[in-house]
């Protein structure tokens, strides 16, 4: 159901007739065509998982981590163009590190998602920037317990308790729908995320 | 008579100020007198100020100084709590002030005392004196009036006092300082802080208990041939 928007999908700064921002549309289809990222917030904690792709046999495994911590309390999972996915866990940090600085506590993740959504939207106001091509999972844990976030190119985030992203995603959230996940502790929820 | 009092001179406040846990929040007593050298320039002032719904701060030291760092405060943790979408906490506001503190170290002179309750730790007291130190403390005294508390406190304070004990303690702890200190004077204001909110008291100064040595107030010379004898202290 690609919608060719000629002409009206040329900058981040063109809206079309029918009011759609084509380029960030665009920047989403990047997402959806890279491999799968999982996150479920289980009663004690979030587990997050990541479709391992093998681009060379040659490649040393381990080295093209795509789960990245933030802060003691966080991390991001990211799907999409890994190095804008890199960008943003590195905003994230100095974001994470900064508040901890002038408020001396850990930073909310509400706080901390808030933050990275907005630096995700600052890059589709400029015609001179692209959006981000990367979805992120942020998983974190603070005073009101485990959170979990999701924010996408067009820079908006919702709180979560179980989200996926990528190839598999519709797949992956039927999966999802069915495990009780107030029940369950990250333990078993590590399981339920390694078969799927 | 040396009438060269410097009424030019910055205004101090000589103070006592204290803050107390107990049992469920915190309470915070100060004196009230601003001083300009040796002249009283406010009897009254109120040295227990608001900085978030559930968080004050007692000031001493310099009055230009401590006002203007518990404003800038004010208005960090005002933008704090719309952007947390919740009350901030204590520590939060003890922090922004102890960086204030610290970082303009040579150009402050403040001793302040952070006192408040929130959610997640309940009532909590921080000090922090002159070069910027942060810290927790189950009570903190502060001020030029506090150097006759610490004995004081040594033998009255206790773990998990009432709300009454507490703000009992604190009354008697400002008005002992203010007999000794001739920097503290005037009333005593208190404010106690709980999970219900934020109570303000005042004790006026004539009305505080008369300790040992302290002279009671003479209308008539003749008053003084049937005074009784002043009563020892009771701890």
């Amino acid at each position: 159901m690609s919608s060719i928007g000629t002409g009206y999908d040329l900058s981040v700064t063109t809206f079309s007739p029918d009011g759609r921002v084509f380029q960030i549309e665009y920047a989403s289809k990047a997402v959806d065509n890279s491999g799968t990222v999982i996150g479920i917030k289980c009663k004690d904690g979030i587990v997050m998982g990541v479709e391992k792709l093998i681009a060379s046999k040659m490649m040393l495994p381990g080295s093209n981590r795509r789960i990245l911590s933030v802060h003691r309390h966080s991390g991001m999972a990211v799907a999409g163009l890994a190095a804008d996915g890199r960008q943003i866990v590195a905003r994230a940090k100095s974001e994470a590190t900064s508040y901890q600085s002038v408020y001396g506590e850990p930073i909310p993740v509400k706080e901390l998602a808030e933050r990275v959504a907005s630096y995700v939207h600052l890059c589709t106001l400029y015609w001179w920037l692209r959006p981000f091509g990367c979805g992120v999972i942020l998983g974190g844990y603070d005073r009101d317990g485990p959170q979990l976030y999701m924010v996408e190119p067009s820079g908006i985030s919702y709180r979560y308790f179980g989200a996926a992203v990528g190839k598999g995603k519709q797949a992956a959230k039927t999966e999802i729908e069915k495990l009780k996940l107030s029940e369950m502790t990250c333990r078993e929820g590590v399981i339920e995320v390694a078969k799927m | 008579m040396d009438l060269d009092m410097n009424v030019n001179a910055p205004h101090s406040m000589g103070t006592t100020i204290i803050g107390v846990t107990y049992n469920g929040g915190v309470v915070l007593g100060a004196d009230s007198r601003t001083s300009t050298g040796m002249y009283v320039a406010n009897r009254a002032s109120d040295k227990i100020t608001q900085l978030t719904d559930n968080v004050n701060v007692c000031r001493s030291g310099s009055a230009a100084d401590s006002q203007i760092v518990s404003d800038y405060v004010r208005y960090f943790l005002h933008q704090h709590t719309i952007q947390l979408g919740q009350p901030a906490t204590v520590k939060v506001a003890a922090n922004l002030i102890r960086l204030l503190s610290y970082n303009n170290k040579n150009m402050l002179q403040t001793g302040l005392i952070v006192g408040g309750w929130d959610k997640y730790e309940g009532g909590k007291i921080y000090g922090i004196p002159l070069g910027g130190t942060l810290i927790e403390q189950p009570f903190a005294i502060g001020g030029s009036g506090s150097s006759y508390l610490y004995g004081f406190f040594d033998q009255a304070w206790k773990e998990g006092m009432t709300k009454e004990e507490a703000e009992q303690l604190v009354v008697k702890a400002v008005s002992l300082a203010i007999a000794r200190d001739g920097a503290s004077g005037g009333v005593v204001r208190t404010v106690v802080i709980n999970s219900d909110g934020v109570t303000r008291n005042f004790y006026p100064g004539d009305k505080l208990q008369l300790w040992h040595d302290e002279l009671e107030p003479q209308h008539s010379l003749l008053d003084i041939l049937n005074a009784p004898s002043p009563e020892p202290m009771n701890i």
